[in-house]
C-alpha cells in the first residue's frame, strides 16, 4: 500500500506532527536524532529550500539515457519536476517541467525524442535549451488581442538549471554557485565513483520505481549504517558478502554528507565468519545453500579493492555496485513521510550476452523485490511508523562512541553522526 | 507490443481446449500462492524455465531487467526459499485474479497465452489495495499430462511499486 492508503494513524493524526514543535536538537548532540526531522512539514520545506534547491548537485540522469540529439527524460530535482534533454550540439540541458505561461507540466512521457517542446494547453513552444520560441497569436488577430508590444520571448523561457556532467552522470542545481563536481564529491568519494563510471560507456538495462513510505534521510542513513547490513540481511551475512570481520570500510567525505560503504567479499565464507560473529548475527543461517550458485559469482571487472561499494551522494543519489549488479537510485523526496525511488540499472557497452544475464541474475539482490532491497524498504517503513506514532521523541546513535566520519569497523554509526553535523549546519538546527 | 493478434488463425477448437486448461492452471497457481504455499511455487515450472517480473516501461522499450529475474528452476527455488525462510518483511495477504486468457499459439503439447492479472495486497491493519495490474505472457508445455510454465513474464502497469513486492506474481 502507498503511504496515502494508511488507515490507522494516517499522516497528520499524531500530536507529534503539530506545528508548535520547537526545533531544539537534543542536548546529547549528535548521538541523538530528534524525530521531528523525519516528520515535520516545516523541516521538510526547509530541506527543499536549503538542500535540494540549495548549493548542491542533484543527480538527474545518466548520459546513456539520452544518447542522441533531442533525447529527453522526465526527472526531478528534490521534489521538483524537470526535463533533461540533449541539444543538437550534444550539450545537456535541464529545465523546470513547467510552462512559463500558466504553469502546465508539459512533458508527460517518461522518455522520448523531440525537436522542440510544445505545451499542450496553448501551444507555447520551446527549443531544446528551454528558450521560448513561439506563441500562437502573439500579435493577436485582426489587430485585436495578443501580447503587449514590449513582450520579449527572451524574458519568458523555461526556468533553466545549472548542469554538470562527470563520466556520463548528469547533475543539476537551482544554484549557479556550486563548486565543481569533482570538488563537490571530494577525494574520499571520487575513486569509487570513477571505478563504476570512468572510461566506460553504460548500457541501460531497465528501471524500477517504488514509493518508500519513509523520510528521504532514512535512505542515506541506511547506507551509512554498516551495522544493519551485518544483521538484517541474511543474504549478505550467510554468503559472506558483508559480515563483521570481512575487509570493509565506511568512508565519509570531509563534509560528512557523502559516503561509501565498501567491503571485499571473502572467498570462503566458512573461514571468514568466525564463531563469535556467527553467534552475534541471528541472520546467519548455516543451512542456507543456493541451488544456483552462479548467482553469487563475482567477475572482477573493477579497478578497486572492493567487491561492493554503495555510495551515498548528497542529496539524492545512490550508486550501487554490488558485485556485478550496477545501478543508480534517484531519491525523490515526497513530503516528510515518503520518498519515490527511481532505480536505473545498467551494464557496460560491449558486455557479452552472458555478462548481461549475469548482471540480471544478480539484480535479484536489489530493487523493490531484491533479497536485500525489500528488507531495507520494510525496515525504513517501520522506522517512519515508529517515529511518527510514538510519544518517545528521539533515536540513539551511539555505536562507536562520538566519532564522526570514516570508520574502519562496521559496528559504528560514525558516518550517520557526520551526516547530521553537516545537515544541522545547512539547516540552521 | 504484446502480440497475440494472430489468434484468429488458430484452430478454434484447439485454442478453446487450451484456454480451459490454462484457466485451470491459473486457478491452481494462484490458489497455491494465495494460501501461502510459496515453497510449492517452483513446481509450476520446467527445469529450464524463465520467470521475470518487470515494469511495462521496460517491456515496451525492450529493456531486459527484472524486478524478479530467474533463469531455471534452481533460481526459482532459491527465491522461494528466501521468501519462506530468511527474508524480513511485514506479514501480508495476497490475492490474485486472472482473466482474459488469450491463446496465441496452440500446438499439441505447447502453447502460448496472454492473460490479465490483478494482484491485491492486504497488510495487517491496512486496507486491501491493488498492488499490481498486469499481464502474464506465458509459454506452457505439457509434461506427463500436466501443464508447466516454460516461461512466465509478468508485465505490470503499476510502474510505481508500493514499497516492495514480496511474493511472486
Amino acid at each position: 500500500m502507498y503511504s496515502n492508503d494508511t488507515v490507522i494513524g494516517p499522516i497528520g493524526s499524531s500530536p507529534k506532527e503539530a506545528p508548535e514543535v520547537q526545533f531544539q536538537w537534543p542536548a546529547e548532540g549528535l548521538t541523538a536524532i530528534p524525530d521531528w526531522i523525519y516528520t515535520h512539514p516545516q523541516i521538510y520545506a526547509r530541506e527543499v529550500e536549503r538542500i535540494f534547491h540549495g548549493r548542491t548537485w542533484n543527480f538527474v540522469a545518466l548520459e546513456a539515457e539520452i544518447p542522441n540529439p533531442g533525447d529527453y527524460k522526465r526527472s526531478y530535482v528534490g521534489p521538483t519536476p524537470v526535463v533533461v534533454v540533449r541539444n543538437t550540439d550534444g550539450s545537456v540541458h535541464v529545465f523546470e517541467n513547467r510552462c512559463a505561461h500558466r504553469g502546465v507540466e508539459f512533458c508527460r512521457e517518461l522518455r522520448g525524442n523531440t525537436k522542440e517542446f510544445v505545451c499542450p494547453y496553448h501551444q507555447w513552444s520551446y527549443d531544446l535549451c528551454g528558450n521560448l520560441q513561439g506563441i500562437p497569436f502573439k500579435r493577436g488577430l485582426k489587430k485585436e488581442g495578443g501580447m503587449p508590444k514590449d513582450f520579449r520571448n527572451e524574458d519568458h523561457g523555461l526556468r533553466k538549471l545549472a548542469v554538470t556532467t562527470l563520466h556520463g552522470v548528469v547533475f543539476a542545481s537551482f544554484r549557479d554557485d556550486v563548486e565543481p563536481i569533482e570538488e563537490y564529491l571530494g577525494p574520499e568519494i571520487l575513486p569509487d565513483f570513477e571505478a563504476v563510471f570512468k572510461g566506460r560507456k553504460l548500457k541501460i538495462l531497465g528501471y524500477y520505481r517504488n514509493e518508500l513510505p519513509g523520510n528521504w534521510k532514512l535512505y542515506h542513513e541506511n547506507l551509512k549504517d554498516p551495522y544493519h547490513a551485518t544483521l538484517l540481511h541474511s543474504y549478505l551475512v550467510s554468503f559472506g558478502l558483508l559480515v563483521a570481520g570481512n575487509k570493509s570500510a565506511m568512508i565519509a567525505d570531509k563534509t560528512g554528507r557523502h559516503g561509501t560503504m565498501a567491503s571485499a567479499k571473502g572467498d570462503d565464507v566458512s573461514t571468514t565468519v568466525d564463531a563469535a560473529s556467527k553467534q552475534e548475527m541471528r541472520a546467519f543461517r548455516e543451512d542456507m545453500k543456493l541451488n544456483d550458485p552462479r548467482f553469487l559469482e563475482f567477475v572482477r571487472e573493477f579497478d578497486s579493492p572492493w567487491s561492493v561499494t554503495m555510495q551515498t551522494i548528497w542529496p539524492n543519489l545512490i550508486v550501487q555496485r554490488e558485485l556485478n549488479t550496477l545501478g543508480v537510485r534517484h531519491i525523490v523526496p515526497n513530503g516528510p513521510n515518503s520518498m519515490i525511488m527511481i532505480w536505473t540499472m545498467f551494464g557496460y557497452e560491449g558486455d557479452s550476452e552472458e555478462m548481461v544475464r549475469h548482471r540480471l541474475r544478480q539484480g535479484n539482490l536489489m530493487g523493490p523485490s531484491g533479497f536485500l532491497g525489500l528488507e531495507d524498504n520494510e525496515a525504513i517503513k517501520f522506522v517512519q511508523e515508529g517515529v511518527r506514532r510514538s510519544p518517545t521523541d528521539k533515536g540513539v546513535v551511539k555505536l562507536g562512541g562520538t566519532t564522526e566520519g570514516t570508520a574502519t569497523t562496521l559496528i559504528s554509526e560514525s558516518a550517520i553522526r557526520a551526516m547530521y553535523r553537516y545537515y544541522r549546519q545547512e539547516m540552521g538546527l | 507490443m504484446f502480440g497475440g493478434d494472430a489468434v484468429v488463425t488458430l484452430d478454434a477448437k484447439l485454442a478453446r481446449e487450451w484456454r480451459l486448461e490454462i484457466e485451470e492452471f491459473h486457478t491452481q497457481y494462484c490458489w497455491t500462492l494465495d494460501r501461502g504455499g510459496i515453497e510449492k511455487w517452483p513446481e509450476f515450472f520446467t527445469d529450464d524455465a524463465i520467470y521475470r517480473i518487470t515494469a511495462r516501461e521496460n517491456f515496451d522499450s525492450g529493456l531486459p531487467v527484472g524486478l524478479v529475474y530467474a533463469e531455471g528452476k534452481a533460481m526459482i527455488r532459491d527465491r522461494a526459499f528466501a521468501i519462506a525462510r530468511t527474508q524480513m518483511f511485514a506479514p501480508r495477504y495476497m490475492q490474485h485474479f486472472t482473466s482474459n486468457v488469450r491463446v496465441t499459439e496452440a500446438g499439441v503439447d505447447r502453447a502460448k497465452a496472454i492473460s490479465n492479472y490483478l494482484l491485491l495486497q492486504t497488510l495487517m491493519e491496512g486496507p486491501t489495495t491493488i498492488h499490481q495490474s498486469g499481464r502474464y505472457l506465458d509459454t506452457f508445455v505439457r509434461r506427463d499430462g500436466r501443464l508447466l510454465l516454460q516461461e512466465r513474464q509478468c508485465i505490470y502497469d503499476t510502474l510505481i511499486v508500493a514499497n516492495d513486492l514480496v511474493y511472486p506474481v
